[in-house]
């Protein structure tokens, strides 16, 4: 069901996208994405070529290998990957949004040139470490620090929970300068950096995350991004990936309505089926509601994006609104699915503990809301 | 060489599909338009063949205005330009009629070598390559599960209920493929980018220099009489197994003639 047929909006380049994305996510995804989740593993270096042969991998930039599309084409296209699994939205985005962004937008045309076409077709992954140990919403004050040496640079810290940190040939690292935050392209197997995975989650299982140590890593003086200096360089990339999720949360969203629609309709008990009930119907009425409105924000979100009109508090408001409507269409669906919604044999456990790292991961719904608070009221909660 | 591959949009086979009680023609403005399954394939092998041996690919479309999102996505997929034969005049045509429409087109266009499906998801004739080649006066090789091409030299793999045939002819020819000769691409997103910029010739009957009177409903030489929904599938017959359960399937199965 889809009441308000926001897609009906989409142009006929997007509705192609939407198709191919969907259709590739059927066919390659949706018939593993369970196994790898309780296995605990992703295909990252399978699936990196499959995807870029699409070209999925930095579509909404420019040149380079890139496909150049519309950022509604790539929000569309995070709503399809993620109704598979956050997972793999999560691996698209972190290629995509944030460590080919940063090369992208902050890099020399060598960088650009050597990285981005072999990132786009998904032949080098690459990751993107700005979080670490101690340091989660308060980036500035990173501990990670590169000092001069001669013509080098010299890096020492870590970065924790890096999506695709172990599997990435190249790692965009933020670390503390005497000149401010700046940006470093580490490739893997530099002597000194170790990338280690992070076990024993119970969220975002089908994706890999990692923590990037940094001892003594000896950089080349053209290893730092020359296009920023400061904190906005990665938050510049992060509002990217924000985006992502917006869009992303929807598919999400849909797919744990979809099942429990299905399963509303085909479950008897007391005789007839569970979906005639009021009180499923009313679950089922509000999460039509709730995606419905997710999907609009979605939409208009992206519009103004094109436009090159969007502000990073409207990104705020998008990611934070939908990603807690999707995670409660996810606990709605659950509950319909009763004992069966906490198997791998449907989508709805899954998703929901997914949803449990999007919603604190690219800023936890706190330090959005704190976006928020202050576009309202013009006084910052956290920052002096 | 010059490949043209006849791409028909049908209703999506995941939607429900009617006929229209006044005239009895397919209601097409009721359901999504996708690419019928089989011509993917036969787009597939036009570009495989293309990559191949060179040439260049044209998408011939004979449908409604909709068709349009067909067609982008055939050039999406890699086709180099397309020819629309768009005309409220060919609406209700049958085979003979398309086929007459499509030799119009092609005598136009010219070709090397026209691919298209079997059959269509909608009307199942599976009659046009049959009735194109004829019309054209070049051999038809139908049902094809592998296509080699040598200079004007063309063999296929003819699938047959016992194995599979070769043919061989000389081009120009008509071929009509199976879905076992390939797996279609999806479209890349560089593919529908670049679609935007591919020429699409839109001809109406005049222009192609159709006669008016052959085609459409009027100038059809079939007729849909009558038509009804299916019968809602039985019941299903449930067997119990008694420690017999293993004969009964078997005298199930013989029943219908499957052992």
């Amino acid at each position: 069901m889809d009441v308000l047929r926001v897609d009906d909006r989409l142009t006929d380049d997007e509705r192609m996208v939407r198709d191919t994305v969907r259709a590739v996510v059927a066919e390659k995804i949706l018939p593993n994405v369970a196994g790898w989740f309780e296995a605990g593993t992703f295909p990252a270096r399978e699936l990196g070529p499959e995807l870029g042969k699409l070209g999925l991998l930095g579509m909404h930039l420019q040149g380079y290998g890139c496909a150049g599309m519309s950022a509604v084409a790539y929000g569309v296209a995070c709503r399809e990957l993620e109704a598979g699994d956050s997972g793999l939205r999560s691996f698209v985005s972190v290629q995509g949004s944030l460590a080919m962004t940063a090369i992208h937008k902050y890099g020399s045309e060598e960088h650009k040139r050597e990285w981005l076409p072999r990132m786009a077709a998904g032949e080098a992954l690459g990751c993107f470490g700005l979080t670490e140990p101690d340091r989660g919403s308060d980036p500035g004050d990173m501990r990670t620090h590169a000092r001069r040496d001669g013509s080098d640079w010299v890096l020492n810290g870590a970065k924790m929970w890096i999506t695709n940190g172990s599997v990435a040939d190249v790692a965009v690292v933020w670390a503390r300068t005497d000149e401010g935050i700046r940006g470093f392209l580490v490739p893997a197997g530099t002597p000194g950096f170790t990338a280690s995975d992070i076990h024993r989650k119970l969220s975002l299982r089908a994706s890999v995350t990692s923590e990037l140590v940094l001892d003594d890593v000896r950089l080349p003086g053209d290893a730092v991004l020359p296009g920023v200096t400061g904190l906005k360089g990665p938050l510049g990339c992060l509002s990217e990936a924000r985006y992502g999720i917006l869009w992303g949360a929807v598919g999400a969203g849909r797919a744990c309505y979809e099942a429990a629609v299905e399963y509303a309709k085909t479950r008897e008990q007391f005789g007839r089926p569970i979906g005639s009930f009021q009180l499923t119907q009313e679950k089922l009425a509000w999460m039509e509601i709730a995606l419905g409105q997710a999907g609009l924000t979605a939409l208009h979100v992206g519009r103004l994006k094109d436009a090159g009109e969007v502000t990073p508090q409207q990104v705020s408001f998008g990611k934070l609104a939908n990603v807690r409507a999707a995670l409660d269409v996810a606990r709605q669906a659950r509950t319909i699915l009763g004992a069966n919604g906490i198997t791998l044999e449907y989508p709805v456990i899954r998703h929901m503990n997914n949803l449990e790292s999007v919603l604190t991961y690219e800023g936890t719904q706190e330090i959005h809301t704190l976006v928020l608070g202050q576009a309202i009221t013009g006084i910052s909660a956290y920052r002096g | 060489m010059n490949i043209v591959v006849c791409v028909k949009q049908v209703p999506d086979t995941e939607s429900p599909r009617k006929l229209k009680s006044d005239d009895n023609t397919l209601d097409r403005a009721a359901a999504d338009g996708v690419i019928n399954e089989l011509d993917e394939y036969a787009i597939e092998e036009a570009l495989l063949l293309k990559e191949a041996h060179g040439g260049e690919v044209t998408v011939l479309t004979m449908g409604p205005d909709k068709a349009t999102d067909s067609i982008r996505k055939a050039l999406a997929m890699g086709a180099d330009k397309a020819v629309h034969l768009v005309d409220d005049a060919l609406a209700g045509s049958d085979a003979l009629g398309t086929s007459y429409a499509i030799q119009q087109v092609l005598g136009r266009t010219g070709f090397d070598l026209v691919i298209l499906g079997a059959e269509s998801t909608d009307a199942r004739t599976g009659m046009l390559a049959a009735m194109l080649a004829e019309r054209l006066g070049v051999p038809q090789l139908s049902l094809a599960n592998k296509v080699e091409i040598d200079g004007s030299s063309i063999t296929v793999q003819r699938i047959t209920d016992y194995g599979y045939d070769k043919v061989e002819a000389s081009l120009p020819a008509v071929v009509s493929v199976v879905e076992k000769i390939n797996e279609p691409r999806y479209p890349s997103f560089k593919g529908i980018m670049a679609a935007k910029k591919k020429p699409v010739e839109k001809l109406g009957v005049a222009d192609a220099g159709i006669d008016a009177d052959k085609v459409g409903l009027a100038g059809a030489a079939t007729e849909v009489v009558d038509f009804a929904d299916a019968p809602p599938r039985e019941k299903g017959q449930i067997v119990t197994d008694e420690g017999d359960g293993g004969a009964k399937i078997a005298e199930f199965l013989a029943s219908k003639k499957f052992v």
